[in-house]
């Protein structure tokens, strides 16, 4: 009965796709999220300056391609010409695309050296994934604890669980200790892995950065508004690498304030224990 | 002395029934059982996917267990680059490479049938491994350690498995280029072979250079396991990164070896429908050659998140975009050898114009996962799953469909029937748009790939992309029965099958006789 | 009659393939085996071994009959020839990734665990003065010792380079009918071969026994010992190259101006050679 409505769905939205595939980018499922910070802004608009270029080159291409099959075909009697090489059009369409590209790569760099550029931090968060769950660390705070899927998508993600997905409430992108971040704050992370290679990707972040064992990768974000952001682990990390979310709540400075005082006064012990119990 | 040898060695090609193909020399005996054995992993790695996609059609787990999900992936990766596509690529360079510069056979046949035969037996030890203890391998295809030294028994069998796949396709490669280099008959000078050669000569060196490298890599992963070397562990001074390095460093020129004898085939096919030359024949060489030298400095666009130094990425990021221009060339190329033609659109036809369309789709992603810092975001998404995918499956794979129907008459000595062909052309080609279209829309939604299970969001579009993944599977069995039709009967092919063919090919009988060209022919 | 009139030998039928490959296969299952801890891998690595050193000599037999049967005209000398450079080059190239990983750790690994990535030598490892050549941050404590290029490597380097000029003596002699003088330099390119695997040998009880130098100490042990070992492998089926080729010239194969299979031997031999100097250069003396 689902199964049947969401195939009548599928159906639907199947031929909305072939109808106007690009004019429904806007629709949040079928693009790139803008995400909340400068970053995730400006790796928006790359990607959709890049999008509108190989559309238009696409269109003119497929556009000639497809007026000489239409044209050009034995059947409505033409003659094939003998034509088989120019050098100025060789030219012409060799320099061309090089100059689009140098025009990307202008944009591209920039944004690039931005994401890159960690200095200036004011808080540092360490990052570690495990086979699988994830370790939030405050630098310099005296706070730490694991984040791991919540109890509920774990038990209907079990094989023969019965529990359908939809019933579960964020299925599969809760988690039991949420990972707290102020706004407005130029928040470094510092990433790395205690067993295998992970991932942690947070779309509305604009970026992702593997964490590797043995080493720290560093990266920085800023959050511009409070809200629950959604993220995953992003590199094949064995068995559960489907089941290991993110889940950022992002709060005023006042209030990451205070929530970073209730840590270390109330739980810092239990936090404790329950890191030793999970190792 | 010289009769005796030579009368023993003509007794033994009498050879009949199985032990035939066991000891066979003959480059088109090779080439089949190439295609065939192409065809045979085409389909099993087709029935991974399937259970991959049978999985995936609705959140929540229903059908196999997250690590079994995890080995089907690894493995229909390992099955389609290694026993799909790069086979059936050599077994067309057997078969047709020979016969398009007018030779009398591969340049080295014994160990042309070595090439061939480690296959199997390289293939037989990598399927087995999915029934040992601890399962198969399960860390992806790219096997990047420490995950995969997590694998159980299955971990050293894998290592010696893909090194005799290598083995095999060094000395496939070898073959073809000797072949190449100085088989040609009189007159047929380098800038006169069939594109098709070309792109298989530049393909060959690609995989004389890579596959050691690869041979390397997984060699420090089997000491890594074993002998406690430290090469990709920090705690020794290693790095894990190292390994992707050298993988990539094999893993882009190999994507390269996937698709450049599929750029010779389609320039093959479009100037025999459009009866007209191909348009740039010198600038589609050199387009070749770039595309095959930027390979090799391109290898760490698959790595931008690792968190390489700025200049690195910067460098890597520059090197790849330029893949575009001679892309570019060639698909411009091939529009304008369509330009004021006269074309028929028979099947061979039709999956042509499907790979100049599909393939540049990918090509199209391609640039866009070029740009490092968007690639922050696409990266391991299944927007590349997407765009490998368009340029593999309606690149590759629809290019040796292609040239399958191509040359079928001058294999078989029938044709094909064209009806089924269309209709395996339509279904496959709208299905396959159905099965990857939608994939681009999950990676930017925010999907990973190699995951089981899925947050709800991304349901309806999984769904749809399931439906046509088992509509395109089922879709290849109408290519198996016209194939077998086919072989058995049907129409006979004249010599010259197709009215816009060219080349030395066309100018033996159809179905070419077994020995071809003992006397080279002279080309003006 | 098909090769008479094209003059390209095309061999018809061959078991030889099918051998090697059950061969090969047998070997690499038993290796695996024997890694998984199942002594009955040994057995059937070496039931595999055996048959492929049967594949080995019945095969090249045949080419050898083949030749020696004058079957082999000019272009199929050639086809032989790029056979054998593409091999070679392949080689070159399975060295060149052991050989990345040198660079890499020496040049990126190394420095960054050892102080140029800040947060990575800080946070995670107390290791910001570890520099080349070491075992790396969890090795620390470790008491061991490099491999320095005086007096071993460098007397092997003389040896290998000698051996260059003497094999290069014997193919002129070769070229110039000289019999006697071929046969002499064959055997002091062998000698000479032989002495540097013996060397090299006494060099890794050196190593182990002295330094405590080990293939698991840390990135210096494995670069070092996978280098030098799968450098001495290759040595080693040199020196067997080249012992056939010497017998085959004792029994009187090869012409003034036809010898493909000594010039492939030499060339490999030469390959060998070149590759060592750049593991005296780059393992040793930098």
């Amino acid at each position: 009965m689902r199964i049947g409505k969401q195939c009548q769905k599928s159906v639907l939205a199947l031929a909305l796709l072939f109808m106007a595939g690009p004019a429904l980018a806007d629709l949040s499922l079928l693009n790139m999220t803008q995400g909340v910070t400068d970053m995730s802004n400006q790796v928006y608009g790359l990607h959709m300056t890049i999008f509108w270029i190989t559309v238009v080159i696409g269109v003119l291409v497929f556009g000639a391609m497809f007026y000489s099959i239409i044209r050009h075909r034995k059947s409505r009697g033409v003659k094939p010409a003998k034509f088989h090489h120019s050098t100025a059009v060789e030219i012409v369409w060799t320099i061309i695309p090089l100059a689009i590209l140098v025009g990307m790569a202008i944009p591209a760099t920039r944004v690039l050296i931005d994401i890159n550029d960690t200095t200036g931090s004011e808080m540092t968060v360490k990052v570690t994934g495990y086979q699988w769950f994830w370790g939030y660390e405050y630098i310099d705070e005296d706070v730490q604890f694991l984040s791991r899927l919540d109890v509920e998508s774990d038990r209907a993600r079990q094989l023969g669980s019965g529990v359908s997905p939809a019933s579960v409430p964020y299925y599969l992108e809760n988690v039991d200790n949420r990972l707290v971040l102020p706004v407005d704050t130029r928040i470094r992370f510092q990433i790395t892995a205690a067993d295998v290679i992970h991932s942690w990707w947070v779309p509305d972040f604009g970026w992702k950065r593997d964490a590797i064992p043995g080493f720290v990768n560093e990266t920085w974000t800023q959050i511009d508004e409070p809200g629950i952001y959604r993220g995953r682990c992003a590199e094949l990390c064995g068995r559960d690498h489907g089941f290991m979310p993110i889940v950022i709540e992002a709060v005023e400075k006042d209030e990451f304030e205070t929530w970073l005082m209730a840590q270390r006064e109330g739980s810092s012990a239990d936090e404790a224990s329950d890191a030793v119990a999970s190792r | 002395m010289t009769a005796t040898t030579h009368d023993h060695a003509h007794h033994a090609a009498e050879a009949t029934g199985f032990k035939r193909w066991l000891v066979t020399t003959n480059h088109k005996d090779i080439g089949s059982m190439y295609l065939l054995f192409s065809l045979a992993m085409f389909l099993v790695g087709g029935a991974m996917a399937l259970v991959i996609r049978a999985e995936l059609f609705q959140p929540g787990l229903q059908l196999v267990d997250p690590y079994f999900f995890n080995q089907m992936t690894t493995m229909h990766a390992l099955v389609m680059i290694f026993g799909a596509v790069m086979p059936a690529f050599t077994g067309l360079a057997n078969w047709m490479i020979p016969l398009m510069v007018g030779a009398p056979d591969m340049a080295l046949p014994r160990m042309n049938n070595w090439s061939f035969w480690l296959l199997p037996f390289g293939f037989a030890v990598l399927l087995s491994t999915l029934f040992m203890p601890g399962g198969g391998p399960a860390g992806g295809w790219t096997m990047y350690p420490p995950l995969m030294l997590q694998t159980g028994t299955a971990f050293p069998f894998v290592i010696f498995a893909i090194h005799i796949l290598g083995i095999s396709s060094i000395m496939g490669s070898i073959n073809v280029v000797a072949t190449i280099l100085n088989m040609r008959a009189p007159g047929m000078t380098l800038m006169k072979m069939p594109l098709f050669v070309w792109t298989w000569l530049i393909t060959a060196y690609l995989m004389i250079a890579v596959m050691p490298v690869l041979a390397g890599a997984i060699t420090m992963l089997l000491t890594d396991q074993y002998f406690g070397t430290t090469f990709f562990s920090a705690a020794g001074g290693g790095d894990p990164v190292l390994y992707q390095h050298i993988f990539w460093f094999f893993g882009h020129p190999e994507v390269y070896i996937l698709i450049l004898p599929a750029f010779g085939i389609v320039s093959t096919i479009i100037p025999a429908f459009a009866r007209k030359p191909l348009f740039g024949y010198s600038s589609m060489v050199y387009a070749t050659a770039s595309i095959a030298f930027l390979s090799f400095i391109v290898w760490a666009h698959h790595m931008f998140t690792v968190g390489m130094p700025l200049a690195g990425q910067l460098f890597f990021m520059y090197a790849t975009m330029l893949i575009a221009v001679p892309t570019g060339v060639k698909v411009f190329n091939w529009v304008a050898t369509m330009w004021r033609g006269a074309m028929t659109f028979e099947t061979p036809m039709l999956f042509a114009l499907a790979f100049v369309f599909l393939f540049t789709i990918g090509g199209f992603s391609g640039l866009m996962l070029a740009i490092a810092p968007a690639d922050y975001q696409y990266h391991d998404t299944y927007f590349v799953v997407a765009h490998f995918h368009y340029v593999l499956v309606t690149g590759a794979v629809f290019a040796i469909l292609a040239a399958a129907y191509y040359w079928l008459p001058k294999w078989t000595g029938h044709m094909y029937s064209e009806r089924l062909g269309k209709a395996h052309f339509w279904l496959s080609t709208i299905s396959v748009n159905v099965l990857f279209f939608p994939q681009h829309f999950l990676g930017l939604a925010g999907m990973p790939r190699r995951i089981p299970d899925y947050s709800v969001q991304f349901a309806d579009w999984n769904m749809i992309s399931s439906i046509g993944g088992f509509a395109f599977g089922f879709s290849q069995l109408i290519f198996v029965w016209l194939l077998i039709k086919c072989i058995r009967g049907g129409e006979k092919a004249e010599a010259r099958a197709w009215e816009g063919a060219e080349g030395l090919e066309w100018e033996v009988p159809s179905p070419a006789p077994h020995h071809t060209f003992d006397t080279p022919p002279v080309v003006r | 009659m098909a090769q008479a009139e094209s003059g390209y030998y095309v061999p018809h039928g061959s078991n030889w393939p099918i051998i090697g490959s059950v061969g090969l296969t047998s070997l690499v299952i038993g290796i695996a085996l024997y890694l998984e801890g199942m002594g009955l891998g040994l057995w059937v690595m070496g039931a595999g071994g055996a048959l492929l050193i049967y594949m080995v000599w019945g095969w090249f037999a045949d080419v050898i009959r083949e030749s020696v049967g004058g079957l082999y005209s000019a272009q199929v000398d050639r086809s032989l020839r790029w056979g054998m450079i593409w091999f070679i080059f392949s080689e070159i190239m399975f060295f060149g990734a052991f050989f990345g990983a040198l660079f890499y750790a020496r040049f990126l690994s190394v420095p960054w665990l050892g102080g140029e990535d800040p947060a990575t030598s800080r946070v995670l490892w107390d290791s910001a003065l570890l520099a080349w050549p070491t075992a790396g941050p969890g090795n620390l404590g470790l008491d061991w010792k490099p491999m320095g290029p005086w007096p071993l490597p460098t007397i092997n380097t003389l040896i290998l380079l000698t051996s260059g000029v003497t094999l290069t003596v014997a193919h002129h002699a070769l070229k110039e009918n000289n019999r006697r003088r071929l046969i002499t330099f064959m055997w002091m390119t062998i000698a000479l071969g032989l002495a540097f695997i013996c060397l090299q040998a006494y060099e890794y009880y050196e190593a182990y026994a002295h330094l405590n130098l080990r293939l698991d100490t840390g990135i210096y042990g494995s670069t070092f010992f996978m280098l030098t070992g799968f450098h001495g492998v290759h040595v080693l089926l040199g020196t067997i190259m080249l012992i056939v080729i010497t017998l085959r010239c004792m029994k009187g194969h090869f012409e003034a101006d036809s010898h493909f299979g000594y010039e492939a031997t030499a060339w490999y031999w030469h390959f060998v050679d070149v590759v060592w100097l750049g593991l005296y250069v780059f393992v040793y003396i930098m």
